[in-house]
């Protein structure tokens, strides 16, 4: 086991009891799967909270910890005392049971977070060998087997360690006693590698007087484009997707966000995008603050745009495509890229608009109609068996006499797809009434074999 | 020294008033079928370029469009750049429109929900101007409507063909209605001519160019549009014409001339 929480640890567990072993002790007992990676990031997320709220320099500390850097930072919490109280009653307020110490050095407060007396401590500057004369050797640090190389020697506290000569120690150890050692006690500088925020591309706006009109909105979202896109820009980004918030006066927000195929930080566009969906906001009694955020941003390149040497480029679409599918949806919007099929149904699929190109084509054997039913439609046919085109059939009530017909193109069921499929067969006939019209008419089977299909006659598509 | 032959009234009229109009020094282009036939009966020597055009399919084919549908995959694969398709029924079977010369790496389609989603889109990739062609199916086409889509047109010089397609055989009666479109037609299916051997032959269509702005109407019976790349450019038999989908010199050349080679 490698953590157990209060409850456990009073009837006896303690981290380090094999699994099995407590599991016979307590039947009743919740084991979880340690998730190292969970842990690290969740670690990373609680630092950022602290970062935007306490203090600019944060750092998560592996496996159990966060370092905070409070230089300049206490006052505004009221103290260094007050600040500890503060952080350790909000992490308590949301479940997490935490030890704080306010040291000289990261070394000294890492130990007596750890392994000092208090919860929460706050070492006057200078006090950090005092203090940490009790503490284990364990609290520098120190790799375990350092550690237990001290406890042979029976050193087990800091201050009889602090008082050994270094030379014997630094040849049987190593360098890293002495260098903790000087960490802790601040005489060899230690730095803090500050977690950076990915800091939201943002802009925001107050109002002094609540706006509701559509143009009024328009005309702020135009002011609040440049100066994002500009940001946007000085970071070698582009946005994928752009969240507008506006917060009304009776402290509801709307949200607006409008997606892009690719990286963009053209304020026209970007406008453009917002400004059509301003029927979709509800002002309410007005708006008094709205806020911009690129909430998806890629990196995004200069590009050359067009030369005057050489063929025009094609012109760029994407604009248009992100119009469209604001509009319509991005399901909505799609390219037909061919798929090595013989079943009709199965012959296309769909590719993003915006998808590269593809290198095939569709076979160009025999003419495809313009139209496909989207479920083949049951006919009435007399034909002659077996691979005759039919003489005449009925679709939709009405009677055509066939007057000439191509075929038959045979279609095998495509077992590797489906089941289904194993065996049948169908016998496409291109055929032509008497009135010019032409359609494309299969018969489910090959016209011999029961097991081919129903031999039943169905109208799929409509040429022009 | 001979006289320099007075410019006809009619033509000085014309320009005074595309003067007026304020078009003056854009010179329309145009997309040329050609076919001299189809050309010679058109304002300009073919298919006015930044302009709307209607399509609808005759008889039977109102409902389907496949001819109609054909007909503009022909006229758009002859354009240069991507075309959008607009539908609200998803029944385009885009091999065929390859096989009338438009791959299917060319076309966008956008399946809309409604009639005013159609229309909004059409005139999004009108307005738009990087298109080659916007085709787009669409039932209902008032005059308000069709002329912002002309104008959006005129404006960026788009290709615009509007498939006209309804939901019932009554509904075809809309077709009449005045719209702001510069050109309409109605193409019908016709039989084929009856070959030697069984098999059915090159589709024919009647092509009734029901108005043209500035044209006379006319009918035209052409042979469907040919994907293949057989150029039979003015394969004039009695009343019937080849309606080529690739030109010698249009963006599908490449691709044409890959396929006689391989013929």
């Amino acid at each position: 086991m490698l953590s157990v929480d209060p409850a456990a640890r009073r009837v006896g567990l303690r981290p380090g009891t094999p699994v099995a072993k407590a599991q016979a002790l307590h039947p009743g007992l919740t084991v979880m799967d340690a998730d190292p990676q969970g842990d690290r990031e969740g670690l990373e997320k609680l630092a950022l909270w602290f970062q935007q709220r306490i203090a600019p320099i944060v750092a998560p500390d592996p496996p159990d910890g966060i370092v905070l850097d409070t230089t300049g930072a206490d006052h505004l919490h009221g103290g260094e005392q007050a600040m500890l109280a503060a952080m350790v009653q909000r992490l308590r307020d949301t479940g997490i049971a935490a030890r704080a110490a306010v040291a000289d050095t990261l070394g000294a407060a890492h130990a007596l977070a750890r392994h000092g007396r208090a919860r929460m401590l706050v070492v006057p500057p200078g006090g950090a060998v005092a203090a940490m004369a009790e503490l284990p050797v364990a609290a520098l640090r120190l790799p375990d087997d350092i550690v237990d190389g001290l406890q042979a020697l029976g050193v087990s506290r800091i201050s009889p360690l602090a008082g050994m000569p270094r030379a014997p120690l630094a040849l049987r150890f190593g360098p890293e006693v002495a260098r903790r050692l000087d960490q802790a006690f601040g005489r060899v500088g230690e730095a803090i590698v500050p977690l950076r925020p990915v800091e939201p591309v943002e802009v925001g706006r107050n109002f002094a007087e609540p706006i509701g009109a559509a143009e009024t909105i328009a005309r702020m979202i135009g002011t609040l484009v440049p100066p994002l896109c500009r940001m946007l820009e000085e970071r070698g980004q582009g946005g994928r997707c752009f969240d507008l918030l506006l917060h009304r006066v009776d402290s509801r927000a709307e949200a607006v966000r409008v997606a892009t195929g690719r990286p963009v930080r053209d304020a026209g566009r970007v406008n453009r995008l917002l400004c059509e969906k301003i029927e979709t906001i509800d002002p309410g009694f007005g708006i008094e603050r709205m806020v911009l955020t690129a909430s998806w941003t890629e990196p995004m390149g200069m590009r050359q745009a067009v030369s005057l040497l050489g063929e025009a480029e094609e012109p760029d679409i994407s604009d248009l495509v992100d119009i469209l599918a604001n509009r319509v949806g991005t399901q909505a919007l799609y390219r037909l890229a061919p798929v090595e099929s013989d079943m009709p149904e199965r012959a296309c699929c769909r590719v993003p608009a915006l998808a590269p190109d593809e290198t095939k084509e569709w076979p160009d054997r025999w003419p495809r109609p313009m139209r496909l039913l989207p479920r083949p439609e049951p006919v009435q046919a007399m034909a002659e068996l077996p691979d005759q085109p039919p003489v005449f059939f009925i679709w939709r009530g009405v009677r055509r006499k066939v007057r000439c017909a191509d075929g038959p193109e045979r279609v095998f069921g495509e077992w590797w797809k489906e089941d289904a499929e194993w065996t049948t067969a169908r016998d496409y006939f291109r055929v032509e009434d008497i009135s010019g019209a032409r359609f494309w008419i299969y018969r489910a089977g090959d016209g011999e074999h029961g097991e081919t299909g129903s031999q039943g006659w169905f109208l799929h598509g409509i040429f022009g | 020294m001979p006289e320099p032959e007075p410019r006809p009234a009619l033509e000085v009229l014309r320009e005074q008033i595309s003067r007026l109009e304020g078009r003056a020094g854009r010179r329309r282009a145009v997309l040329p079928f050609g076919l001299a036939e189809i050309d010679g009966r058109l304002p300009g020597g073919g298919l006015a370029l930044g302009a709307l055009h209607e399509v609808a399919g005759g008889g039977g084919d109102a409902l389907h469009a496949a001819a109609a549908g054909q007909f503009a995959a022909g006229i758009a694969a002859r354009t240069r750049g991507r075309v959008l398709w607009i539908v609200t029924r998803r029944d385009v079977f885009a091999p065929a429109l390859m096989q009338a010369g438009l791959s299917g790496r060319r076309v966008i389609y956008v399946e809309a929900r409604s009639d005013v989603d159609v229309l909004a889109c059409f005139e999004e990739g009108l307005r738009h101007g990087g298109l080659g062609a916007v085709v787009a199916e669409v039932a209902r086409l008032s005059m308000t409507a069709s002329r912002r889509l002309q104008l959006a047109a005129e404006r960026s010089g788009a290709l615009g063909i509007a498939i006209r397609r309804w939901r019932r055989p009554a509904g075809a009666a809309d077709f009449g209605q005045p719209t702001a479109s510069v050109t309409r037609w109605r193409v019908s299916v016709l039989p084929s001519v009856m070959l030697p051997v069984p098999g059915v032959g090159r589709p024919r269509w009647r092509l009734e160019l029901i108005r043209a702005r500035a044209g006379d109407e006319a009918v035209f019976d052409v042979e469907a549009c040919d994907g293949q790349g057989r150029l039979a450019c003015g394969r004039l038999v009695e009343n019937r014409l080849a309606l080529p989908a690739v030109l010698a010199d249009g963006p599908g050349a490449e691709e044409a001339g890959r396929r006689r080679a391989r013929a």
